[in-house]
């Protein structure tokens, strides 16, 4: 005999029954005015809570936080993507474009020889980061993204190879890296 | 030259008017910018802060973005109407504040011993009436903006405001006569004058005040009962189609009517441009005869003290009507129904029937009235509370109809 999950799940959450006070509504709506004066002369509060971007800036989250893509180099200095479409299949706003060949190298098939992220399509959900078998694509802490025109907001495997140059020292490849790649292609993860 | 038309009522009014409509105008532009400060700091923020130094230049960004912008008039509108809407809307907002008492009397140095002249726009017999004409004439702007767009949300939007409109005009009329059968004249100045007489009608009616605080918002259309332009429900309300300056005009309008709405609650029932209340009590008191002095004296210098004072009450106003904005929350439709037919009405309707037992006693201004109005709400607090719970509609459903209850019974299902 089971409890049915369902049911035991929900919680009923009865309306509280209303005072006096609230059902006559006006000293309610005093209290929230003088709710909202008291802040408004809360000067200190302001000042510790806003952030003025430009000028200043919040502490970024460097492990968690889901900027632009990157596609990470191994020890070598290959692109570690082994073309083997997972993001790109796992990506819900359809947003990564592989094109995979035969890969020059021993260890390993494929690589990718076209590998594109429309970073205005792009939901930053990270899905990509947590579909991939060999922890090749990564989102970085980098939010600040402009571009002129749609076209430039594309970014090929050189320019996604170019992030990871750049913010390699900020936020370096997972350790341990899931990289060394034995010769069968296939990889067993260091525990 | 200059004396001749300042020594003229009519050259008088003129200047006036003129200078007010730069005034409201200008004053419009920054209660936006005033409106998004408050809120700002209601919310722990720090509101435009980046044009010019705090942020005081943002409202010529506003306009110069407003003009730049893209002016979209969609397919299936109503050209003409489209193009009226917003105007019709500015100008009616425009025309009320003509009669606002802003200046009392007022003698130039050059004029003839003991001629005085009017500073305001105009002085007309029905007062009173003119304004609530006015006022519920603003929205016509909504309504046809809302019919012009052929977009169903501003179509919503317009209905709302129509509604709403026709439901507050009631005790907005009650809370007037109220004030009528008081001060026994329609004129405003007169009603000013009367108040420095005796006291203000807000001390005297605090009720009639109440309602119509809480009506002058819903013709205003600003929270809680901004439902015409509901933005999580109908996207903008009636201005969902409008761009460019053609939105701007629906702004202006809104904080226009704001400052005749503000107006009229000031010289109604603050004493319009009396400094503080009782001053002609209090000028027998050592050094506070300048309050006595600022409210009746045809000196121009008090003519103009006498206008600050008006604004700053004006702003005290407007001040209140953000404060309420950016508290509470919407109110539903059906309870802004109820609000005004099952409260408002009722306690309107009361009040009136008070004053005019007094009036057939022959005291109108008398403090009786006060007293009775703080009983009418008490016996009001006391039927609502006793009467059981609120309960719409939808709530009924909820709580008795047990076999068609909406939720599945409390106790948990054993399979």
């Amino acid at each position: 005999m089971s409890l049915d999950w369902k049911q035991t799940d929900i919680v009923f959450v009865d309306q509280p029954a209303l005072g006096a006070a609230e059902r006559l509504y006006l000293p309610q709506i005093w209290g929230g005015m003088k709710t909202t004066l008291r802040h408004m002369f809360k000067k200190a509060l302001r000042d510790r809570t806003v952030v003025q971007y430009p000028e200043q800036e919040r502490p970024l989250r460097v492990e968690i936080y889901r900027g632009v893509h990157r596609l990470n180099r191994d020890e070598d200095g290959r692109v570690a993507c082994v073309a083997c479409f997972m993001c790109e299949t796992a990506c819900p706003a359809h947003c990564i474009h592989i094109e995979g060949a035969e890969s020059p190298w021993a260890d390993r098939e494929k690589y990718p020889i076209k590998f594109d992220i429309d970073e205005l399509r792009c939901i930053y959900c990270g899905m990509c980061e947590e579909a991939c078998p060999v922890d090749a694509i990564e989102l970085t802490p980098e939010f600040k993204l402009v571009g002129k025109s749609r076209e430039e907001m594309i970014f090929d495997k050189e320019k996604l190879l170019m992030v990871y140059e750049q913010t390699k020292n900020l936020k370096p490849r997972k350790d341990p890296a899931i990289t060394g790649y034995p010769e069968t292609g296939h990889r067993d993860r260091v525990p | 030259m200059i004396q001749e038309i300042l020594g003229s009522q009519l050259g008088l009014s003129i200047c006036i008017i003129c200078l007010g409509l730069a005034v409201i105008l200008t004053a419009d532009a920054y209660c936006i910018y005033f409106e998004r400060k408050v809120s700002a700091w209601m919310q722990d923020r720090y509101g435009p802060n980046r044009v010019g130094p705090l942020g005081l230049l943002q409202p010529l960004a506003d306009g110069i973005k407003f003009i730049l912008k893209e002016e979209f008039i969609p397919a299936r509108a109503d050209k003409i109407l489209f193009y009226i809407a917003p105007a019709l809307g500015v100008i009616i907002a425009l025309v009320g504040f003509v009669i606002l008492p802003i200046g009392g009397r007022v003698h130039w140095s050059w004029m003839p011993e003991g001629t005085t002249l009017l500073a305001q726009g105009a002085s007309v017999d029905i007062g009173v009436l003119y304004l609530l004409a006015v006022g519920s004439l603003t929205v016509y702007g909504v309504v046809l903006g809302g019919w012009a767009s052929n977009n169903k949300y501003a179509f919503y939007g317009a209905m709302r405001s129509a509604a709403q409109m026709l439901s507050y005009e009631v005790p907005l009329g009650l809370a007037l006569m109220t004030l009528i059968l008081t001060m026994g004249q329609l004129r405003l100045e007169g009603i000013v004058t009367g108040q420095i007489d005796s006291a203000w009608n807000a001390f005297l009616h605090p009720v009639a005040f109440l309602i119509m605080l809480i009506t002058a918002l819903a013709e205003t259309n600003r929270a809680p009962f901004d439902l015409a332009e509901a933005e999580q429900e109908l996207i903008g309300g009636y201005h969902t189609e409008y761009s460019s300056m053609k939105f701007a005009q629906f702004f202006l309008a809104e904080y226009t009517h704001m400052i005749t709405a503000s107006g009229l609650l000031t010289a109604l029932f603050l004493g319009g441009y009396e400094v503080l209340p009782f001053s002609r009590l209090l000028a027998g008191v050592n050094g506070l005869s300048w309050l006595y002095w600022i409210s009746t004296s045809v000196s121009p210098w008090a003519m103009v003290l006498r206008m600050a004072v008006f604004c700053g009450k004006i702003s005290f106003f407007i001040f209140v009507m953000m404060w309420l904005r950016w508290t509470l929350v919407r109110f539903r439709f059906d309870q802004l129904m109820r609000l005004s037919w099952k409260a408002l009405v009722p306690i309107g309707m009361a009040i009136v029937v008070v004053q005019g037992v007094l009036l057939y006693f022959g005291r109108p201004i008398s403090w009786i009235s006060t007293a009775a109005e703080i009983g009418i709400l008490v016996i009001a607090a006391m039927i609502s509370l006793l009467s059981g719970k609120p309960i719409t509609g939808r709530q009924l459903s909820l709580v008795e109809d047990d076999e068609h209850a909406i939720r599945p019974s409390k106790t948990p299902v054993t399979v």
